[in-house]
């Protein structure tokens, strides 16, 4: 492989990754969100969100990287490309058996995540790529119903007391915690940007500060000063526990028999 | 067989979600030509994780492959031209009335978010309860005036 296919194949696998591990913790939240039109909501987006990640592996089967079912089920996690943002738990416990799960994180983290998914898919609509162009395109049209969404519930808990409010600048800083993972391209950025498949790290990130102390601003929150570097980080394939624990869940039933037709 | 009689055979292909509808009312038919016994069709998929995908492809198989002199059919999901909601046709428009689902409002009037008209009524006295409904390509609706919830297909 040449220096511009795996600089293309690298990209693909954080694209995907991304949405695919977000849309599992999402998908999580089935049956915990705070109100029954929240969770058809949530779930919605989640299926976006997965349909999304499934459209990347695509890409990446056409590339002659795997299946698309065996490239999202059989990887190992130091495989995988996400930023460490996405695969945060969603609280403490476990959705099934006392998921102490909180509100305000799901929230901030969706909210803050597709905000930058934006910024990003923006930037593809430029790439050298032209798969990219097309697909992100139609993704933007979906994301913007998220990002309405997500705005919803920002300007809700912000306005809803000082308990949510401050609970809500709580998630936001936790959030914060792990964004600049987010904004890497990993051990081969330079071959990335240079086959124009994507502007440049520093420049997405600057578009998405706008963006997003903007979207804040609107409900009189804010975003931390500076932002830490990132304890793992996710593009160079290092994860937390966590990651092992979704990767586990996901594949469990494709592991029994991967050859079976669904 | 004739492309004409393919777009014909095409009109019975329809949403899996809204069977009052077709494909082609739809506007996610994007080309269709038969050559020698071969079919090639361009679907545009209105959303792009859309679960009904699958099945639209396999009912297009279906039913064109059993037509005449029909030896193979490809269907291809393609996203250029992008689908959006402004290709549905006029027929179609009315169709999704008639399933009790509001047309989606034109593109360029949408903002942060949209309004459309009752399909029961016509009222425009209708307030927005949920962006997302049962499926991603509808929200949730309530109007006022004849105090009936609804589903609207959204702007896209
Ligand atoms: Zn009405």
């Amino acid at each position: 492989m040449n220096t511009d296919q795996k600089a293309l194949q690298e990209l693909l696998f954080q694209l995907a990754d991304d949405d695919f591990i977000l849309a599992y913790r999402g998908s999580e939240w089935l049956g915990l969100a705070p109100h029954i039109e929240e969770d058809v909501a949530f779930s919605s987006m989640s299926q976006d969100t997965m349909g999304h990640a499934v459209m990347f592996y695509e890409m990446l089967e056409e590339l002659g990287a795997g299946t698309a079912d065996d490239l999202a089920q059989l990887r190992k996690p130091q495989d995988f490309r996400n930023a460490v943002l996405v695969e945060r738990p969603n609280g403490t416990g476990h959705y099934m058996e006392q998921p102490n799960y909180d509100w305000a994180y799901a929230v901030a983290r969706t909210y803050l995540y597709e905000l930058f998914k934006w910024v990003r898919l923006e930037a593809l609509m430029s790439s050298s790529y032209q798969p990219l162009v097309q697909i992100s395109r139609k993704m933007m049209t979906e994301l913007r119903y998220h990002l309405m969404h997500w705005q919803t519930w920002t300007k809700h808990l912000a306005g809803g007391g000082q308990e949510s409010r401050d609970r809500l600048q709580a998630a936001i800083a936790q959030v914060c915690q792990d964004i600049e993972g987010l904004f890497s391209f990993g051990p081969h950025a330079d071959a990335i940007v240079a086959a124009g498949l994507i502007a440049d790290a520093s420049t997405l990130k600057a578009r998405w500060l706008e963006k997003a102390s903007d979207a804040l601003a609107k409900n009189g929150l804010a975003l931390p000063d500076a932002f830490p570097a990132p304890s793992h980080d996710g593009r160079a394939g290092e994860h937390t526990e966590q990651l092992a624990d979704v990767l586990n869940t996901l594949s469990e039933v494709y592991r029994l028999d991967p050859a079976a037709a669904w | 067989m004739t492309e004409e009689t393919l777009w014909s055979l095409l009109q019975e292909v329809k949403d899996p979600e809204i069977p009052a509808i077709s494909l082609v009312e739809m506007g996610m038919v994007n080309k269709a030509v038969v050559e020698d016994g071969i079919v090639r069709i361009e679907v545009l998929p209105t959303f792009v994780g859309c679960p009904a995908l699958e099945i639209m492809k396999r009912n297009i198989s279906e039913i064109v492959g059993a037509a005449e002199g029909v030896k193979e059919v490809h269907v291809q999901f393609v996203f250029e031209p992008a689908w959006t909601s402004d290709r549905i046709s006029e027929v179609g428009r009315e169709k999704l009335k008639t399933f009790g689902i509001a047309p989606p409002p034109d593109l360029l009037q949408i903002e942060e978010s949209f309004e459309a008209a009752c399909p029961f009524c016509g009222s425009s006295q209708t307030r927005l309860d949920n962006l997302f409904g049962p499926a991603a390509c509808r929200s949730i609706l309530y109007c006022e005036s004849c105090k009936n919830p609804f589903e609207a297909m959204k702007p896209v």
